[in-house]
């Protein structure tokens, strides 16, 4: 969930106001964005891949908050890594980060493969080896899902 | 409008020829095609055209078939088999066309991937980047966008047909209210809130409003898919075609996708996921694959990820990645509603998917091409119909804008609560039984009562209030039709009724809100339409 944001390095443009889709942020008195509505939180990191001064922290966890030390979060070397992964902004002429989505499918595909050959097999050898137990198959085959 | 919040700004006003309502890609795809076409188009969404909905965070992979030799036909068969009766051959075609067609135009806002050949991949997306491409076309393309402004219900002319919509511009705590010759509804699924990733304001808003006007949904009983993450957050999955899974005690599972073995370690107790059969190559690529992906597994102090097991969950999906949705009537997706479109998510996927969740791929074919069409379509009719936006209109919200009863304070959380824990929980969603859906039933008819009856809301607070009442509707819904169809079929599995029935192989139809009803589709409806 939303935690913080770094304020030596807001420049206080609300762009994560504007963006954050369940408007959990609001303006602050200070020019400083506050979580205003944290509890709607859906720990999408949307706010951070838009904010150019990578000054938001986002916790990992969409339950609850894990209050983190500012100081410690500035100096951790987490921040802005979803903006520099996407190759966002600055980023984009960088070709290590350049969008690689295509190995998306071919990977699935191979992952699922292996999956299935492993899991086959785990089944004929456990099969082979209580032939005469009557132990019956685990789980129930379903359609579509 | 239903309330004018005190002492807050004045209701904006708004004319347009078609009001697209949603910010997904549907909504982009809808206003791009009906603004190409010569009208003028306002899309409001709930959050930010950009980074709301699915697709934003996702990376949806088209349905993606070349139109040489055999091919479509051979895929178009496959997804026959599995559509188990309900899908439709003609739709199939028209969506793997129009996608393989227009997906390329995407190219000057869009840096298509390229693959390890020197070829660009033109199926394979990025959300966050798709939806600001999106997003950057339809502005081009003369499309108005109201960003955190959700629509709240829809406005009817006396003769039945759709005339608007009333919301709100929650950060600027104004209402709104759009006169529009054609509304396309683009509000994504209904995913209950159940956690999956990015699908917060996908809370059914356009079901409900479009129920209200007196609409008819479809395939409401297959709604029940699940999406595997950390216990803690629903992330991207791609790592999990590796996985291996266990139980408390270190036993693998024999989990396959095709048998319910995770589904039902998960209600007997944790289950633990193991990446470690996950190659060299992804590990070091994934970042610039699903860049999201490892990012709360760092940040939860986890490093070694692909060493150590992990627990895992299955978060619900609702409609999202199940099939039903709006009842779809014409080519062009035009509803049962005079004027009202569905395209994406909103819509029922039946047409192309069936009685099996469409996920990986033809999903996003459908929301790219049901934009598309319903666009065009609603474009076409504001062009012919005009907007009539002097006559008297009905505002057709109920739950949360104008209760039936006295008014009374509603715990909203509990009414949530309540509904979710009947329609969230593997074993009364996955293992279903008539006995288990109408004790579900009693309580999400209690749960609507009480919003319907009791709860009125301003402003932003209007917003959750209708989101309330949409989790509550459509998961009513959604189990209505799950008792109706009193047979298993694709991912509705009934534990009383095993057997799939020869006679059950048609559409179930579902609608109402006081009074719930189902109904067998007759006969396919789609025939040519000409506005
Ligand atoms: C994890 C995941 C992975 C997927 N992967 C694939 C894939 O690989 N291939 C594939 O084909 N499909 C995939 N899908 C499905 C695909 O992503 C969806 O079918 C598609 O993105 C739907 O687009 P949409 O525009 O209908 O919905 P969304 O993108 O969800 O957009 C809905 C929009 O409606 C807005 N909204 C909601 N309520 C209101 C309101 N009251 N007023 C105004 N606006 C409102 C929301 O803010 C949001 O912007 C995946 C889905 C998920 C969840
Ligand atoms: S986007 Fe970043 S810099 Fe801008 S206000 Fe938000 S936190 Fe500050
Ligand atoms: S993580 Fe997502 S929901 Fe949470 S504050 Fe940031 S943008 Fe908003």
């Amino acid at each position: 969930m939303f935690e913080l944001i770094i304020r030596d390095r807001c420049n206080g443009c609300n762009r994560c106001v504007e963006v954050c889709p369940t408007n959990v942020l609001e303006p602050g008195p200070e020019g400083i964005p506050v979580g205003a509505r944290v509890e709607q939180c859906q720990t999408c990191f949307m706010c951070e891949l838009y904010c150019k001064e990578d000054a938001i922290y986002v916790g990992p966890d969409r339950d609850k908050r894990e209050p983190v030390n500012e100081a410690q979060i500035a100096a951790s070397g987490l921040l802005g890594q979803y903006r520099r992964d996407s190759g966002w902004d600055e980023w984009a002429s960088n070709p290590q980060y350049d969008n690689q989505i295509w190995q998306l499918g071919p990977y699935i595909q191979a992952g699922g493969k292996r999956s299935v050959e492993r899991v086959k097999l785990r089944i004929a050898e456990q099969a082979k080896r209580s032939e005469t137990s009557d132990q019956g198959v685990p789980g129930q085959p379903k359609q579509g899902l | 409008m239903a309330q004018t919040s005190a002492g807050g700004p004045e209701p904006l006003r708004i004319e347009a020829d078609v009001l697209v309502a949603g910010g997904g890609m549907a909504a982009c795809w809808a206003g791009i095609s009906a603004a190409r076409a010569g009208a003028k188009v306002v899309l409001v969404d709930k959050g930010y055209v950009g980074t709301s909905g699915v697709t934003a965070t996702g990376g949806p992979g088209h349905w993606w078939v070349s139109p040489e030799g055999d091919a479509r036909k051979q895929a178009i068969d496959k997804r026959l088999l599995t559509g188990y009766g309900l899908a439709d051959p003609t739709w199939m075609e028209r969506i793997i066309e129009t996608t393989w067609r227009v997906l390329p135009t995407l190219a000057s806002y869009y840096q298509f991937s390229v693959n390890d050949k020197g070829e660009t991949v033109y199926n394979a997306l990025r959300g966050p980047e798709y939806l600001r491409a999106l997003r950057n076309a339809a502005v081009d393309a003369g499309v108005t966008i109201l960003d955190q402004s959700p629509v709240l219900e829809l406005l009817l002319h006396d003769d039945g047909s759709v005339a608007g919509a009333n919301g709100v511009q929650r950060q600027q705590h104004r209402e709104y209210s759009v006169r529009a010759g054609a509304v396309v509804l683009a509000t994504g699924g209904a995913g209950f809130l159940g956690g999956l990733l990015g699908s917060s304001t996908n809370t059914g808003d356009g079901h409900l409003m479009a129920l209200e006007a007196g609409a008819e949904l479809s395939g409401m009983e297959f709604s029940n898919q699940y999406s595997i993450s950390p216990r803690w957050n629903s992330t991207r999955t791609l790592i999990y075609s590796w996985a291996r899974y266990f139980d408390a005690d270190g036993k693998e599972l024999d989990v396959l996708p095709d048998n319910d073995v995770l589904e039902r370690a998960l209600i007997a107790g944790p289950v633990f996921a193991l990446l470690n059969e996950c190659p060299a190559g992804l590990r070091k690529t994934l970042p610039q694959i699903q860049p999201m992906t490892l990012l709360p597994f760092v940040r939860k102090g986890i490093t070694d990820v692909y060493e150590k097991p992990f627990e895992v969950k299955l978060f619900a999906e609702g409609t999202i990645r199940g099939t039903g949705g709006l009842r779809i009537v014409g080519d062009q997706c035009e509803t049962t509603i005079a004027g009202l479109y569905a395209a994406g998510d909103t819509a029922t996927r039946e047409l192309i998917v069936g009685a099996t969740s469409g996920g990986g791929s033809p999903n996003s074919a459908w929301a790219l091409t049901s934009g598309l069409l319903s666009g065009a379509g609603a474009a076409a009719l504001a062009q012919s119909r005009g907007r009539r936006a002097d006559s008297k209109v009905r505002a057709q919200g109920t739950a949360g804008l104008r209760p039936r009863g006295s008014v009374k304070p509603v715990d909203r959380r509990r009414v949530l609560e309540a509904a979710q824990n009947e329609i969230l929980p593997l074993d009364k969603n996955v293992f279903r039984s008539g006995r288990k859906l109408r004790d579900s039933l009693g309580v999400l008819e209690a749960a609507w009562r009480e919003l319907r009856d009791h709860d009125l809301a301003q402003g932003a607070d209007a917003v959750i209030a209708r989101e309330t009442a949409s989790v509550v509707a459509t998961a009513r819904l959604s189990y209505t039709a799950a008792l109706a169809r009193d047979e298993s079929r694709g991912m509705h599995q009934r534990e009383d009724a095993p057997e799939q029935k020869p006679e059950q192989a048609r559409r179930l139809l579902v609608g109402g809100l006081d009074e719930v009803w189902t109904r067998p589709e007759a006969q396919a409806q789609w025939k040519p339409t000409h506005v």
